[in-house]
């Protein structure tokens, strides 16, 4: 890339980011607008019920601006959408933007906690896997993350919830919290963890937390296996380079080299890694949501669809999407900023 | 290689001779190559293995099953597994041995389905980018990394809920959403063979650029694209599976492995198999694909991890 005289070449980078970001952002409300005001038969129709009468009809033919051409109509969507306006929702007969604001926490919770999960028992893992490259333990690794990858969530919660809630009654079954607990907290941020925790409840920290452990470790067993995949697959390149035949002869030990040579270069790696997998569990709390009745975007979205409260549908996914493509950019991006041989 | 094949007789020498003597043999012999590469490797035969028996059975379901799955016979109601019905049956008296096994071709239609929209697509929208370059490559490179974007699951849950529920509705979503990285992955090999010398002659010959694309281009992405399916497929089974638990997928009473266990959910506690032996059977298949598609990308692809 050719270098200007005035302008840091990562100035140029975050210009093209930003750039790509508001394009997917465009393509995304795109297709929404498609899925919601072209797909079905008749929209209006989707959004009113087929009992209302021919006023109600027409009032919201016009409120969607049905009568003007396609391309006025997406405009109008698409300022809609910045302004935070997603309409109301038939379901629930607030906001759209108001629903997700209450519903959005839960999920966010979830994701970042078996995130969290994902990352500190999947990284030592992998690294174990690499050191120990073409053992047994090594197979075992793969083996066990390929059964990570391929096990249907939503089924694998259901049997963890047959054993550790209805047979042996170790965890708290379906929720968020306790009915006794509900409503106790004030609700500050929507996280129950944290709410809790600032106001000094600790017997509701607990509640929720126990009420965690479950949906989370199951929404973690995707990520698991991928950032333990991934990270023996980094360890790897890094452990067959020179300088970590030189440290070894240097005579430092293993657990240096390993942990302060090989493992410093991996880390800048990983970033997008986890990034990435934290947009997809944002986006794969869908089917955890559901089994664990967690009160989440994902079952706000699937309960909607079910109602066919269209405007309730696009908004979540649009929401969902944003959260999606935005973590995956900012992961690229500090991976860029951090990797100086990505910079070039 | 060719001690080896000098010692042997027949068929095996035909296949590891060092001087093929026509393009048939040539070809045979890649395929042998890769193949004694692939048996090698205990994982992806496991992987085969699990794949070929999904294919047998989805073939051979009428001769192995007493019914079509779909027979209700109230008077045996969840009964548990016994000789006679080996899976027990479900809430409506169906046999569950005999509907994982007719599940198995809504499972196997579900995955060739999506694949032969995916990977015609991809093919077309990648090695067109690749190969002409220029504003259609920015153009079609800019609208495939807006679909890579995106949440695939959610994305398709919304599709579904635009198109109406339904098992060809399903498919039609999770392509649309799969077809992306295939197009990334066939405009990479066509930057790499665009400027060969072989495509130069192909051009010099006054072949078009249709023709190059087709007959020259194509077929050399074909390995890393076959490779990438076979590692999405576990991910395509799990959301056809999923949005079949959602009651958005196959609708009932077709025996799709994940509305099965939709809605043999409320019988956990007590008829446990009900709702167990189809994600068992759910996860064994996506198992099979990923370890073959392992497999596979060891052996066809030797630049990626091991």
């Amino acid at each position: 890339m050719g270098r200007g005289p005035s302008l840091p070449p990562f100035v140029g980078k975050i210009v093209r980011q930003v750039s790509t970001l508001l394009l997917t952002f465009v393509g995304l409300t795109a297709i929404t607008f498609i899925i919601g005001r072209v797909m079905p038969a008749d929209p209006v129709l989707a959004i009113v019920g087929d009992r209302a009468s021919a006023e109600v009809y027409d009032a919201m033919r016009l409120q969607l601006g049905l009568d003007k051409p396609l391309v006025v109509q997406y405009v109008i969507y698409l300022s809609n959408i910045l302004q935070g306006d997603f309409g109301k929702s038939i379901m629930t007969t607030r906001e759209v933007s108001e629903d997700i604001i209450r519903f959005f926490p839960a999920t966010l919770e979830l994701a970042t906690v078996a995130t969290i999960l994902g990352v500190f028992v999947g990284v030592p893992i992998g690294v174990f896997a690499a050191v120990h490259q073409g053992k047994m333990v090594d197979h075992i690794v793969r083996v066990v993350a390929l059964f990570g990858y391929s096990a249907p969530i939503f089924w694998i919660g259901m049997v963890a919830l047959l054993i550790f809630y209805a047979k042996l009654g170790w965890l708290p079954g379906p929720g968020r919290i306790d009915v006794f607990y509900d409503g106790i907290v004030e609700h500050w941020s929507g996280v129950i963890l944290l709410d809790s925790a600032i106001q000094g409840e600790w017997e509701i920290f607990h509640n929720a937390f126990s009420h965690l452990i479950l949906p989370s470790a199951m929404l973690a067993t995707y990520a698991l296996a991928y950032i333990a995949r991934m990270t023996r697959s980094f360890m790897l390149d890094q452990l067959n380079q020179e300088y970590v035949l030189t440290a070894r002869v240097k005579g430092l030990s293993e657990t240096t080299v390993i942990w302060r040579h090989a493992f410093r270069n991996v880390l800048v790696q990983l970033i997008t890694i986890i990034g990435l997998t934290y947009a997809s569990l944002l986006e794969g709390s869908v089917l955890t949501e559901t089994i664990f009745a967690w009160p989440g975007i994902g079952q706000y979205i699937t309960t909607s669809l079910f109602n066919a409260d269209m405007n309730a549908v696009i908004g979540g996914t649009i929401v969902v999407g944003i959260c999606f493509v935005g973590i995956n950019l900012l992961s690229d991006t500090l991976y860029k900023l951090a990797d100086p041989r990505a910079r070039q | 290689m060719t001690d080896i094949g000098s010692s042997r007789t027949g068929l095996r020498a035909w296949l590891l001779s060092e001087t093929p003597g026509s393009i048939g043999q040539a070809r045979c012999q890649r395929f042998y190559l890769v193949w004694l590469a692939f048996s090698a490797n205990p994982i992806a035969m496991g992987g085969l293995f699990i794949i070929l028996s999904l294919v047998l059975i989805a073939i051979f379901a009428p001769l192995i099953t007493s019914g079509d799955g779909t027979e209700q016979v109230l008077t045996r109601r969840l009964l548990p597994p016994s000789a006679e019905h080996w899976l027990g049956t479900d809430q409506l008296g169906r046999d569950m041995f005999d509907r994982i096994v007719w599940g198995s071709r809504i499972t196997l239609y579900i995955v060739a389905l999506v694949g032969i929209i995916v990977v015609p697509i991809g093919l077309l929208v990648g090695t067109t980018a690749g190969y002409l370059g220029g504003w259609v490559d920015t153009i079609l490179m800019r609208i495939t990394d807006i679909f890579l974007a995106f949440p695939r699951l959610i994305l398709a849950l919304a599709f579904v809920s635009a198109l109406g529920p339904g098992l060809d509705n399903a498919v039609l979503a999770i392509a649309l959403t799969t077809w992306s990285p295939f197009a990334r992955i066939a405009r990479a090999e066509t930057m790499v063979i665009r400027n060969s010398e072989y495509i130069l002659a192909a051009r010099v010959q006054g072949a078009s650029s249709a023709r190059i694309l087709l007959h020259h281009v194509t077929p050399l992405c074909l390995s890393s694209v076959i490779v990438r399916l076979t590692l999405d497929m576990a991910g395509i089974i799990l959301t056809a599976a999923g949005l079949g638990f959602l009651g958005l997928g196959a609708q009932p009473p077709l025996p799709e492995w994940g509305a099965m266990i939709s809605a043999g959910r409320q019988f956990l506690l007590d008829q446990w198999w009900v709702p167990t032996i189809p994600g068992l059977a759910i996860l064994t298949v996506s198992l099979g694909f990923n370890l073959l598609g392992d497999g596979l990308r060891d052996v066809l692809d030797p630049r990626s991890d091991s």
